[in-house]
């Protein structure tokens, strides 16, 4: 079975990036630019994992979470949240709006895909 | 997606963008006119780049970037008051980053030195910032990573977990299984599945998690290992972990973090929410894009170039062949025709790009110039929206530098003298872009003085440009301001006095087809305009024929046609001929000489005449054998494949397959008539200033 990734971000770099890395790593990756746009094509494509970037103009990545995890079809599909901030108040927040995990930018690309490899349940 | 080169092309591409915003969004700050949305916008900017900075590695900006990012995070959170001081400290640093992010895409990545005062200066802005709401930033926005002491080989050691999860992290996505065989990468493990919540199975509850988990781990891994696969789950379950040997010691497992079962603790321990406005203005919404590489609007553009070319071969055979005379044949051409025009236009405006980035980097230059000169300046733009094509923007860079540099070092007053003259101390230098008649029309405007004539005309004589006893017109004088050579480099500045010269920005315009000319009012100010085409790939132009060859005259510097009277003609010395024209004398240009081209017509009677104006405001009558008619052309560059050729611009290719030359009018009329260009020939006072089309 594929995994498909879903990243959102509205640093098109960053997006290019994680793009590269999971397809890389053999993983399907669709994206979006910003948290409403991320929504659509979550709706549409029904990714696996979830990568969401926070601060982003339109909805940020709190309101994806909570559009995700309020939502009725595939409520708990893991998010992971792309961060620059380490602080544990943030990582806190994140938990709080139901994010399953966090990565820190700038990543480092085998342990993104561990830990996307762990949340979709393909072991390591 | 590509390698990592074309990501970080892209990071450069974007970050261009993102300077663009955060420079536009610091200006709204400036103006006072900003919302919460723009300064977390401005903070996102500079966000942004940090993150891509980060993973290419360019830790001279990310450094920065992190720096000024905390600035801007106390301005956005209102810990610190956008003053007028911070705004200022918040765009030089705007500016640095941009010579960083410039430094980073050369592949410099050594921290400049001015590096020190600009954190030095936002750390200034810091101190007079409160404190973050309860906590304490980490110093550097990155995960500190720790570090790993290999002390040998580690003895083994038994872990006991116990892990309970609590129904939320199952609705954060978590999965036991998952974390336990993450636990099992970390050494062996046996799993004991506990039901004891487990009730009835009338009371079952499916929202309500009753299992949980057992875990003996035997591993050299340290605790802190096996804590950090809970990391994520952290609060979203009873955890409990201990080691054999600490079990006699601690009898009573009890959670080691509490849970955070109550909705309300939940809220008031998140930090509060910066507010964000649930519905933006609808023109924020942004146009969806694509982004295509420049080569292949390049092919496009030739290829639609080859189509309108193809257009009107067809519709000339069609003439030929006298089919031209059947309507239906002569609707289809027609519509042929124009829909190659609406192709061609809607592949222009591919190309076509706003001034805006262009002026934008003018603020800093203007800025630059008021700490070099110490004086006040403000800048105003309009038309940003205004759009050229890209070649043009971005070799338009450089001369409007340089004009700007100029306005503010020449042609702003001291704030003395502005004061003494009863004008605000504060200069104003205003940037104006509007299409007008085909051309795109850019305005550098200062109220300053006006231009010094008296001064010009000294420096030009004492620099041998002018013979010392003529005479010159005001706008001749004018215009001496772009000759070669010329410099009001007597109070030599840092600033402008770079060697360079108008020369060089009026040679930067004529390359672009364009034109540039100055109006100055004493004691009120001076006026550039440059005036160019809007696109470089199709010219208006007047089909002539010379000596047996078809010609295409650039239209924009057409002023009429005029057929001569035998009487208007009139000798001047030995070789040179004047027309009379409305109360002028205008040197005649015989445009077979000037291209050596023989068996032209030599006698003006018997000849069409193009009176034009040069870039000097100075008229020309090209004489021609015959004029076709006006139409546009496709412009195709010569230079690659014969190299410059004085009096040609460019060459295209007509209706019937011919090519003709387009011609240089100015080059052509300064080789052919010295006296057309000398300043000998005096024009009359009072002409034109603009060029009617």
């Amino acid at each position: 079975m594929s995994v498909k990734v879903l990243a959102i971000d509205d640093s098109r770099t960053m997006l290019g990036l994680v793009r590269k890395v999971m397809t890389d790593a053999g993983f399907d990756c669709v994206s979006a630019e910003d948290g409403e746009k991320g929504l659509e094509v979550f709706s549409r494509e029904a990714p696996d994992v979830v990568i969401t970037d926070i601060n982003m103009p339109r909805m940020d990545g709190y309101g994806v979470i909570n559009a995700i995890r309020g939502g009725k079809a595939n409520r708990t599909v893991p998010i992971l949240v792309l961060t620059t901030e380490s602080a544990d108040h943030l990582k806190a927040r994140a938990r709080e709006a139901g994010a399953t995990g966090w990565i820190v930018k700038p990543f480092d690309d085998a342990t993104i895909v561990a830990l996307v490899r762990r949340v979709a349940g393909l072991g390591s | 997606m590509g390698s990592q080169n074309s990501i970080r092309d892209m990071f450069f591409e974007e970050s261009e963008e993102l300077l663009e915003q955060l420079i536009d969004g610091l200006g709204l700050i400036a103006a006072g006119q900003a919302d919460d949305e723009t300064v977390n916008a401005v903070f996102r900017s500079v966000h942004s780049i940090k993150g891509g900075a980060g993973a290419f590695g360019f830790s001279a900006l990310v450094d920065f970037s992190h720096r000024f990012e905390t600035v801007l995070d106390a301005v956005r959170s209102h810990r610190l008051e956008a003053s007028a001081g911070i705004v200022l400290t918040l765009q030089r640093s705007a500016d640095f980053l941009t010579d960083l992010v410039e430094r980073a895409r050369r592949g410099d990545t050594e921290t400049p030195e001015q590096a020190d005062s600009f954190l030095a200066a936002l750390d200034q802005c810091l101190a007079g910032a409160s404190a973050p709401d309860g906590l304490v930033a980490s110093a550097f926005g990155f995960a500190a990573q720790p570090i790993l002491l290999d002390l040998g080989e580690p003895a083994t050691e038994v872990f006991e977990i116990r892990f309970k999860p609590f129904g939320r992290l199952y609705s954060n996505g978590h999965n036991p299984a998952m974390i336990v065989a993450s636990l099992a990468d970390l050494g062996e493990t046996t799993t004991h599945l506990q039901t004891e919540g487990m009730g009835e199975l009338a009371d079952f509850d499916p929202a309500a998690p009753c299992l949980g988990w057992l875990i003996e781990l035997e591993t050299s891994a340290p605790e802190t290992k096996v804590r950090e696969v809970f990391d994520f789950v952290d609060g979203l379950c009873d955890l409990h972990i201990s080691t054999r040997l600490d079990e006699a010691a601690a009898p009573e497992p009890h959670p080691q973090v509490a849970p955070a079962s109550s909705g309300a603790t939940q809220a008031s321990s998140s930090p509060p929410q910066s507010v964000r406005p649930t519905a933006e203005p609808a023109d924020n919404t942004p146009k969806s894009t694509l982004r295509v590489e420049l080569d292949r609007v390049d092919r496009l553009i030739n290829a639609v170039g080859e189509l309108i070319i193809n257009q009107s071969m067809i519709a000339q055979r069609l003439q030929e062949l006298r089919l031209a005379t059947d309507a239906d044949v002569v609707t289809h051409v027609e519509d042929y025709r124009l829909l190659a025009r609406d192709i061609q236009e809607a592949v222009m405006a591919i190309r076509a790009q706003p001034v805006k980035p262009l002026f934008q980097r003018m603020s800093r230059i203007v800025r630059e110039a008021e700490e070099a000169t110490g004086k006040k300046v403000k800048l105003q733009t309009s038309g940003e929206g205004t759009e050229v094509d890209k070649t043009v923007v971005e070799r338009l860079s450089d001369p409007l530098t340089h004009m700007v540099r100029n306005s503010v070092d020449h042609g702003l007053e001291k704030p003395e003298a502005r004061l003494a003259a009863g004008k605000d101390p504060i200069g104003t230098i205003t940037l104006s872009a509007v299409h007008r008649s085909g051309m795109v029309v850019i305005t550098i405007r200062d109220d300053g003085a006006g231009l010094n004539r008296p001064k010009i005309l000294e420096i030009a004589r004492s620099k041998g440009l002018v013979a010392p006893d003529l005479e010159l017109a005001d706008s001749e004088i004018d215009a001496l301001l772009f000759m070669p050579g010329f410099s009001t480099a007597d109070r030599v500045s840092n600033l402008s006095g770079r060697g360079v010269g108008l020369d060089v920005v009026k040679n930067a315009v004529s390359t672009l087809g364009g034109r540039i000319t100055i109006a100055t009012t004493p004691g009120q100010g001076t006026e550039f305009i440059i005036s160019l085409p809007l696109t470089l790939a199709v010219l208006d132009g007047m089909v002539v024929s010379v000596a047996g060859q078809t010609l295409v005259i650039p239209i924009t510097s057409i002023l009429e046609t005029i057929v001569p009277e035998e009487s208007d003609v009139h000798q001047f010395g030995a070789s040179d001929q004047l027309l009379f024209v409305r109360g002028r004398y205008v040197p005649l240009v015989d445009v077979a000489e000037g291209l050596g081209l023989s068996g032209g017509l030599r006698d003006p009677r018997k000849c069409q005449v193009v009176l034009m104006e040069t870039e000097e405001h100075a008229l020309v009558a090209l004489m021609v054998d015959r004029i076709h008619d006006q139409r546009q052309v496709v412009i195709k560059g010569l230079e690659s494949n014969y190299g410059t050729v004085p009096g040609v611009s460019a060459a295209t290719v007509l209706g019937d397959g011919q090519v003709a030359l387009i011609l240089d009018p100015d080059v052509l009329a300064r080789n052919v008539s010295p006296a057309a260009n000398s300043g000998l020939l005096r024009i009359s006072e009072g002409m034109p200033h603009a060029v009617s089309h």
